[in-house]
């Protein structure tokens, strides 16, 4: 029965991923392209949510949905008229466009379909939410599979992007 | 959890190709970047599958996930800030019109 529900659930998340990935490209108002970025990345946080990596699941929804697309929002609405529609896509543009992805799409599916993966049986190991103190030590640790370093460079490359946004966006 | 692992891979890969087909196609900057993010989703998805099936013991993906949002986020707080600043000076975000480094 769980195993019903959670294959429902895969599937309505890769529907509205698939739909709304396209539609994001494809839709002519930006505003709407931003909304259905928005739909899309609740959807990968579903995903996240439902391979128990509640952590990221909650990352995801509070970096992407709640703060990057709250910046497109705002900046859409500075640099643009709402109701605004891009021109029509020249047909060569177009045909470029749909060579490029389809024909990468049939590249990247076709090694992904072929190639063996060895997948271990999940029920081997303890599946569940990893403990919030498990990450905590291994975000902060100096050991092997410890990430101390990548967040320290992080926290500099957060700094040094305020300086930056400061610097580009300040009035001369 | 009896979802095959390549189930979600091809989600993914259809996300990714979404967003180069956007990439290409697409004439406002603000519109480039957001299929930019669409992009890097579809990769940070392939990063936690690939964590959960080939080494659910190990938690290598779920870290390169966490900081390639948090770079992410800095990515593209600079860019608006720069796309900010080139509208202040041309007055729209095309990059049909951006054929100057210089102002």
């Amino acid at each position: 029965m769980e195993q019903i529900a959670n294959q429902v659930i895969f599937g309505l998340l890769a529907l509205v991923i698939v739909v709304c990935s396209i539609l994001t490209v494809t839709t002519r108002r930006i505003l709407r392209a931003a909304t259905y970025l928005l739909f899309v990345l609740f959807a990968t946080a579903g995903i996240y949510f439902q391979l128990d990596f509640t952590f990221l699941g909650a990352v995801q929804l509070a970096v992407y949905a709640g703060g990057i697309v709250v910046l497109f929002v705002f900046s859409i609405l500075l640099t643009s008229h709402p109701g605004d529609k891009a021109q029509l896509l020249t047909p060569k543009k177009r045909v470029v466009g749909l060579i490029a992805s389809i024909f990468g799409a049939i590249v990247c599916g076709y090694t992904l379909l072929t190639y063996p993966f060895f997948t271990k049986p999940l029920t081997s190991v303890i599946t569940g939410e990893i403990d919030m103190k498990e990450i905590g030590h291994a975000l902060m640790g100096m050991e092997k599979f410890q990430y101390l370093l990548p967040f320290e460079a992080i926290s500099v490359l957060l700094l040094a992007c305020i300086i930056g946004g400061i610097m580009i966006a300040r009035k001369r | 959890m009896e979802i095959p692992m390549i189930a979600y891979l091809v989600v993914s890969t259809i996300m990714f190709f979404a967003g180069v087909y956007g990439f290409v196609t697409r004439k406002n900057m603000l519109a480039m970047l957001i299929s930019l993010e669409l992009m890097l989703n579809a990769a940070d998805i392939n990063f936690v599958v690939f964590n959960r099936y080939l080494y659910p013991e190990a938690l290598e993906g779920f870290f390169f996930t966490l900081f390639a949002i948090g770079i992410a986020a800095a990515e593209t707080a600079l860019a608006i800030a720069i796309i900010i600043n080139i509208f202040r000076h041309i007055r729209n975000v095309d990059v049909h019109n951006l054929d100057k480094m210089k102002y």
